[in-house]
């Protein structure tokens, strides 16, 4: 920690909503958001990623609640080019060259990064003079991200990335991302890919309907969804007792196989081993997809709701 | 914290750009950007042309009537001009359509040096219309006063700018892709109605009752008023006003009606 105690959040949102019509987009969020933080907001469309990304960088208003970015309102920071972003929206002039665009916005900035040094940074100095219509969507989506490095922004807000990109052109653009990340500025991604989340954040928060469910580092999320399943081979078991142990959530039998869900995973397998019968023991840790699915999805209304009890203890234990 | 520092603290603010972001390097960009779109050059400054060289033969033959040359040329000067503008305000709200207008706002960029812009660039390349348009007509042997020369092209590409009001209520209207084209058809009737090729009094009675109507009548009389001389008539301002009011009303009623999510 430096001098720097009372240094604002990068990003604060108190008991923000927004809604578009009858449709709930955002539906009371707290956040708080660190300097130097990793962050990936998680969730299926319609989650309210988005909008919770437009109200970041001022190009949405909450209807209630208040939005913060680095401890000024949005539209401020945005001003003084604190704040970089790669929108899933956002336009580029099809008839300029990616260098144009470049120079075009760096013109907007009082003391912009040089306009090689951004299309290096982007991995795009090589297209410079081609034309934005000629460019893949990977293309367009590291030009976006060089035009948000220009300012040298303190938070790069990321808005799906990554959307209707190959493979190679997700691999390119995030490593493009990682570099960049590891020079200390503070990342905030929305995407629906869990692997992303996983790989690039260091904090998932998980949003289903316009609210967190989850909050904490991938493999904490992970957790979240069930704790690990234990299954094994157990002709002739006892439902009950197995569903009495502690920690255990569910149990299913299928044929000679139990498949027990449970957060105590060591404390089942002692007792399978120990007091029963069971062979071919196997432990699974749950991956993020299933948390994700049992958190995100409707008719996992009780993993949700339970989820969201948890979220509030994770929260606290991660920070 | 890392080999290549970070090269600014983190809530450092940025210095803003003077002038809320207008700058020679954004309007040169622009500009090439306009020269880069063949049609725009063709519409822009080879079809006034090809217009004069059709209509002055007409217009020669109406001299005997006090119907001049030098009014046909004026008023064309007029469509080029009017054309630069209305595309110069169409741009604003198709590059909005596109999503340009968005990007834009994640920088420090005050609308209003965008549209400065914008305007700047239309004004420049219609500027360089009436230049072609009068080129033109001094090979053809077009005979003014200097001053009357001078008068009338600065009129002429001036007045025009009420045209860009009508650009930006057009391209909130329409669909981004077919924006220009309907635009060079409507200024073509327009035109036409208007008096700018042949005036207005040579025109079929039906057509110069509604002539005084069109937003193009009180440009074109404007433009033309240091050639004619005469009394100058109030109305031709009152159009122009009354035009410019209703083409920023209707661009901002249908600024508004998509406005929900900027």
């Amino acid at each position: 920690m430096s001098a720097a105690q009372a240094a604002p959040a990068a990003v604060e949102l108190q008991s923000v909503s927004r809604s578009f019509g009858a449709v709930r987009a955002v539906d009371g969020i707290d956040l708080r958001l660190e300097l130097g933080e990793i962050a990936a907001l998680l969730g299926p469309n319609g989650a309210g990623k988005t909008t919770t990304m437009d109200m970041i960088l001022g190009l949405g208003r909450p209807d209630r609640g208040t939005v913060s970015v680095l401890g000024m309102p949005p539209a401020a920071a945005v001003s003084r080019g604190l704040v970089g972003a790669v929108l899933q929206t956002g336009g580029l002039l099809k008839d300029l060259t990616v260098r144009e665009t470049v120079r075009l916005t760096a013109s907007l900035y009082g003391e912009p990064r040089p306009v090689e040094e951004v299309l290096e940074r982007a991995g795009i100095a090589q297209i410079g003079g081609r034309l934005v219509r000629n460019c893949s969507g990977g293309e367009q989506q590291r030009l976006r991200f060089a035009l948000a490095l220009l300012p040298d922004p303190a938070l790069m807000a990321l808005d799906e990335p990554t959307a209707g990109m190959d493979v190679e052109g997700r691999r390119d653009f995030w490593s493009a991302i990682r570099r960049d990340a590891e020079r200390g500025r503070t990342v905030l991604f929305a995407t629906h890919y869990l692997e992303e989340a996983d790989a690039y954040a260091d904090r998932v928060i998980l949003l289903r309907q316009g609210r967190i469910v989850a909050d904490g580092t991938a493999a904490e999320v992970r957790s979240l969804s069930a704790g690990r399943s234990v299954q094994a081979t157990l002709p002739g078991a006892d439902r009950a007792t197995l569903a009495g142990l502690p920690g255990v959530r569910s149990v299913e039998l299928r044929g000679d196989r139990v498949l027990i869900q449970t957060m105590d995973s060591d404390a089942v397998a002692r007792f399978l081993l120990t007091a029963t019968a069971a062979r071919d023991v196997e432990i699974a840790t749950h991956n993020l997809e299933d948390a994700f699915l049992a958190l995100t999805s409707d008719d996992g209304a009780s993993a949700a709701a339970q989820g969201a009890v948890e979220a509030p203890a994770l929260e606290a234990s991660a920070r | 914290m890392s080999a290549k520092a970070p090269t600014r603290a983190p809530l450092e603010a940025r210095p803003a750009p003077p002038l809320g972001g207008f700058n020679l390097t954004f309007l040169a960009i622009e500009i090439r950007r306009l020269l880069r779109n063949r049609r725009t050059v063709v519409l822009q400054l080879v079809v006034p042309v090809m217009l004069f060289l059709l209509f002055r033969r007409r217009a020669a033959a109406l001299e005997a009537t006090g119907l001049t040359t030098a009014g046909t040329m004026i008023g064309i000067a007029v469509y080029g001009a009017m054309f630069a503008a209305t595309s110069g305000g169409a741009m604003v709200s198709v590059e909005r359509g596109l999503g340009w207008s968005r990007q834009l706002r994640l920088t420090p960029l005050r609308p209003a040096a965008y549209v400065s812009v914008k305007i700047a660039t239309a004004m420049l390349l219609g500027a360089v219309s009436v230049a072609v348009v009068y080129a033109a007509g001094a090979l053809d042997g077009v005979a003014m006063s200097l001053p009357t020369w001078a008068a009338t092209g600065i009129l002429a590409w001036a007045a025009s700018a009420v045209f860009a009001a009508f650009g930006l209520f057009m391209g909130y209207l329409l669909p981004a892709e077919n924006v220009m084209q309907v635009i060079g058809l409507v200024l073509g009737v327009l035109g036409v109605l208007g008096g700018l090729f042949l005036p207005v009094d040579s025109l079929p009675p039906a057509m110069q009752a509604i002539a005084r109507y069109m937003p193009t009548y009180g440009v074109a009389e404007v433009a033309r008023f240091p050639l004619v001389g005469g009394a100058f008539d109030p109305t031709w301002l009152v159009s122009m006003v009354g035009w410019t009011a209703a083409f920023v009303g209707g661009a901002m009623l249908l600024f508004r009606r998509d406005t929900r999510r900027v």
